[in-house]
């Protein structure tokens, strides 16, 4: 298998208290220097709370933010220059409120039209032949091309949202909460419809949600996000049934879940780090309960545990059932 | 656009405004064409007729000038001025406003403040310095109105730019390949314009004012031409002799601002479109009701709270969405009834028509009733419900933003719900304040009590919400999606705080959610809602494992759970019907795989036996043959 998306080392430190001349007085990290790499075909899923800097990474990624340090390589070769038309044929990204993605004033040919005319110069007929090709794809009937997108029901919009992304032939989708926005019967519509398209296209996903059930149940490999950093990598399948980071226990733990009594595993208790005034140690440490003085020093860096599974932290759960 | 000119005609003013505009433009337009005398023969004989002498209806001015024709030419100026002034500065400010609010970071700060500068000179004194610098003359007060105006524009459309500059549709353009350039001109630009055309239509009316101004003070047009400012300046020597030589186009600019200002107002509401979905037009205190059958005001209900049949419509124009159909309920102390049921069900509308807080217009409750301990509280008086809101039945919301001031700390805002149901002391008041947030669980409630919604996470403005609900010691609390915004980990911190004070203070509970996983953790009883109905109800567990309405069992397949890996999802294909057309028969009908044509024929009733009822021809399980 080949390596679809390779990051290494990306970070996001986002400025603060700028004056009008000169620099910042401090920063923000978004994201702590992060390496990840999504094989061709296969789905991430990245979860994580908010403000753990998901969506950070997602627009570095589409070349919507410019990264503040580390690479972006798409299929071996490196995208180094920010300018978001030169990702925009090569990674895609589909948006979490699909009415707010399309132009109140644009009729859906309008939308689609864009990415076929600004990225591969396709004249009308060659467009007008391809977006009827893509709405077949994805469900949609012709006749919607010339309306507005107010009169869409979320799910269909949606659905617009991802033909669009299609469009720029893309064949890596950065799908950043695809389904939030969505009722459950229309969500699964969606999943199902996303599954579909990527096995006709053979396209890679990196798929980011908070919600746990959702992630779980469309990808290969799951990444865990903790106040900017990845703490625990691993196979989907394995990564909530044997967490072996104290944090991904624990969000395993709160989820809701069907025949499981209610209980609040911190106990009312969550703290999260200033991101102003990070601690030195594991971001966690402050709700960990298995935080020694070790884990207020120093950071634990993600190493290899187990075949298949990533983790950070000094004291890994031990390998078994929850 | 016709709704547009509908909208604009309904309000009285601004047709009227739009009509006397109208004449006064008609007449600029056709003043070459009038048979008018020049307007700049003078005529010393003839000084300072009165107005209806022969030859000069409204007089002759200090220099025997008729005053009519001096009218209409100035008239025709003042507005070509006015109107060049205007749009000068629209396209002016629009294009600084635009360009500061995309680019934002320091292109955005060195313009902004270089417009703040502008702006922080008198008005007046400012257009008089650059028409002290430019010379006197027409087209350099043009200049001078213009650029003082430019500031208005510029931030108006700046504000409006960086909200539009960081929705996803911008960012969906980059990605398409659209340069800064072609995003402005093609994204930007048209959601702005309606912004452009409300800020000159309510501005337009001052600009002519003010180039009268500058007229008036001979730095406008120059002797002999006529503008209606220079006619009120020249006049100003004869005000007491001739009063008629400055009233005349006095009584010109008057009408002519006043209409443009009514006509700016109404174009303003008409384009807006909070004013269209009737958002703005006064809503009443509580929701309208007009039942065709009113229940007894008193009756013996089971439970705490109950609702029977309750219906809630929205009368919008000529649609009535039928939100709420019939929907019966009732939840006893201390327990905890869920309500679930997609986008659009009807589960906020029948949680606020409780209390009367559906907002009216367009909401009207048109049947059933809603009794706290058997009173039915859909007839009562406004004053009897403001006392029981709060006080009995309160409600906590999705948004706890919504609940919260931001500008006010948390402490005084509980401290005000609490004394606007009973007096209390400021001591008293704090103190209880801080008990409640300990009640919440929130760390350090002494020092939290000072703090601002702002300071606060989600998750703890949430508890705050719910402090805030509980500052009156309700008997029942109404929950619309408290978690539903929040993360995994603070949800499940809310959900069991939520459990134990039920368990605590034997609090009734409704909780509207579309998340199974915390129906079944939190709730005892659910019902389940589509398209404004109670289709399935009864014991949460029973009805997890065993669903009877064929759409709870899809709903329930739909759900991934945790713990079951990768896998194809069951999807329901299709949505649900609009709720302002209703199929006849089971709502259900064209998703549903059992459907049979007698599905759709008649009323179908939820029926049932012991705990559990289905709205169902042919459910998945017989619930009579089930032990009762
Ligand atoms: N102000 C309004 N004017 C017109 N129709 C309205 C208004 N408010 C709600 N409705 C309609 O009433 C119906 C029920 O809405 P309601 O808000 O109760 O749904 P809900 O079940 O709470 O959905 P959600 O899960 O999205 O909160 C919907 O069809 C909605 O469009
Ligand atoms: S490193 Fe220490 S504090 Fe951090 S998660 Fe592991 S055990 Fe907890
Ligand atoms: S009544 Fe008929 S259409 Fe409706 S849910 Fe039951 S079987 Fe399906
Ligand atoms: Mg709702």
């Amino acid at each position: 298998m080949s390596i679809a998306l390779q990051i290494t080392d990306l970070s996001k430190t986002f400025p603060v208290g700028k004056k009008l001349f000169g620099g910042a007085t401090g920063g923000v990290k978004a994201v702590h220097p992060m390496t990840l790499s999504v094989q061709t075909g296969e789905t991430l899923g990245i979860v994580g709370e908010s403000g753990c800097g998901k969506s950070t990474l997602a627009r570095m990624l589409v070349g919507l933010l410019p990264a503040t340090t580390g690479t972006i390589e798409i299929e071996g070769s490196a995208l180094d220059n920010a300018d978001p038309a030169e990702f925009g044929k090569r990674i895609q990204y589909v948006f979490q409120d699909p009415i707010s993605s399309l132009n109140p004033r644009k009729t859906i040919r309008q939308i689609m039209d864009a990415p076929l005319k600004l990225l591969h110069g396709m004249d009308r007929k060659a467009r007008e032949k391809r977006i009827l090709e893509i709405f077949d794809s994805v469900n949609l009937r012709a006749d919607f091309l010339d309306r507005y997108p107010h009169e869409f029901s979320g799910g269909q919009a949606q659905r617009i949202g991802i033909a669009r992304a299609l469009a720029a032939q893309a064949r890596i989708l950065i799908l950043d909460e695809p389904v939030s926005a969505l009722d459950v019967s229309v969500q699964a519509q969606v999943l199902n419809l996303l599954a579909d398209l990527k096995r006709e296209f053979g396209l890679t996903y990196l798929f980011i949600s908070h919600d746990l059930a959702v992630v779980e149940a469309v990808s290969d490999r799951i990444a865990v996000l903790y106040f900017g950093s990845v703490v625990e990598e691993g196979r989907a399948e394995e990564i909530f049934a044997h967490p072996r980071h104290p944090y991904t226990k624990l969000l395993a733990e709160s989820a809701p879940v069907v025949g499981r009594a209610l209980s609040d595993p911190e106990d009312g208790h969550a703290e999260l780090p200033n991101p102003l005034d990070p601690p030195p140690g594991c971001a966690f440490a402050m709700r960990c309960p298995y935080a020694t003085d070790k884990c207020r020093d120093a950071a634990p860096e993600l190493e290899q545990i187990g075949d298949d599974q990533r983790v950070a932290c000094f004291h890994p759960l031990p390998a078994g059932p929850l | 656009m016709s709704a547009f000119f509908k909208l604009l005609a309904r309000n009285r003013l601004a047709l009227g405004g739009l009509i006397v505009m109208g004449l006064v433009v008609a007449l600029a337009l056709i003043t070459p064409l009038l048979p008018l005398v020049d307007p700049d023969a003078t005529n010393t004989a003839n000084r300072f007729l009165p107005p209806f002498s022969d030859g000069a209806l409204l007089g002759t001015d200090a220099l025997g000038r008729d005053l009519l024709s001096r009218l209409l030419w100035g008239t025709r100026l003042s507005l070509a001025v006015g109107f060049a002034a205007a749009l000068f500065a629209a396209v002016a400010g629009a294009a600084v406003g635009i360009i500061a609010g995309f680019y934002g970071g320091r292109t955005d700060n060195i313009i902004m403040r270089a417009v703040d500068m502008l702006m922080a000179f008198p008005y007046i004194l400012l257009a008089l310095a650059i028409v002290a610098a430019l010379g006197p003359g027409l087209v350099n007060a043009l200049i001078a109105v213009s650029v003082v105006n430019i500031p208005f524009f510029a931030r108006n459309i700046r504000g409006i730019t960086v909200g539009l500059a960081n929705k996803e549709f911008v960012d969906a353009a980059k990605l398409a390949g659209m340069s800064n350039a072609r995003i402005i001109t093609s994204e930007i630009l048209p959601n702005v314009v309606p912004v452009i055309v409300i800020a000159m239509s309510t501005t337009i009316g001052w600009m002519i004012l003010e180039t009268a101004g500058l007229s008036f003070l001979g730095l406008g047009s120059q002797p002999p031409q006529a503008d209606l400012g220079s006619m009120l300046g020249e006049a100003r020597s004869a005000l007491i002799t001739n009063p008629h030589t400055s009233v005349i186009p006095g009584i010109m600019i008057l009408i002519i601002v006043m209409s443009i200002n009514l006509l700016g107002d109404g174009v303003r509401d008409a384009l807006d479109p909070r004013l269209k979905s009737g958002a703005l037009s006064r809503p009443m205190a509580a929701t309208r009701v007009d039942r065709k059958h009113t229940p007894a005001p008193e009756a013996r209900t089971e439970g705490i709270l109950s609702l029977e049949n309750l219906r809630t419509e929205f009368h919008v124009k000529d649609r009535i969405y039928k939100a709420v159909s019939g929907v019966s309920l009732s939840v006893k102390p201390g327990e905890c009834l869920g309500v679930i049921g997609e986008s659009g069900s009807g589960k906020s509308v029948t949680a606020l028509s409780i209390m009367g807080l559906v907002a009216s217009p367009p909401g009207v409750i048109t049947g059933g009733a809603a009794r706290l301990e058997g009173r039915d509280m859909i007839g009562a008086r406004y004053g009897d419900l403001r006392t029981l809101r709060g006080r009995r039945v309160a409600y906590i919301f999705q948004d706890p933003l919504a609940t919260l001031h931001p500008l006010y700390k948390v402490g005084d805002q509980l401290v005000e719900a609490i004394s606007s149901h009973r007096a209390i002391s400021k001591s008293e008041g704090r103190a209880k304040a801080i008990e409640l947030l300990k009640s919440v669980r929130i760390p350090n409630a002494e020092e939290r009590v000072d703090s601002y919604p702002h300071e606060m996470s989600g998750g703890m403005r949430q508890r705050v919400g719910i402090a805030m609900a509980l500052a009156n010691d309700p008997d029942v609390i109404i929950a619309d999606e408290p978690t539903t915004a929040l993360d995994v980990t603070v949800q499940a911190q809310i959900l069991s705080l939520l459990d134990d004070l039920r368990r605590e203070r034997g609090l009734a509970i409704v909780f509207i959610t579309h998340d199974f996983g915390v129906v079944a953790q939190l709730c005892d009883r659910v019902a389940v809602m589509y398209a404004g109905r109670i289709v399935e109800e009864g014991p949460t567990m029973e009805i997890l494992r065993a669903p009877a309405h064929p759409y709870t069992a899809r709903l329930i397949a739909c759900v991934p759970e945790l713990g079951a890996g990768k896998r194809k999802l069951e999807a329901i294909p299709g949505l649900p019907p609009s709720v302002d057309a209703l199929p006849a028969g089971c709502a259900f009908a064209d998703r549903c795989l059992k459907a049979q044509p007698s599905c759709k024929e008649g009323e179908i009733l939820l029926e049932g036996t012991g705990s559990r009822a289905v709205r169902c021809l042919y459910p998945e399980l017989s619930l009579s043959k089930e032990t009762a």
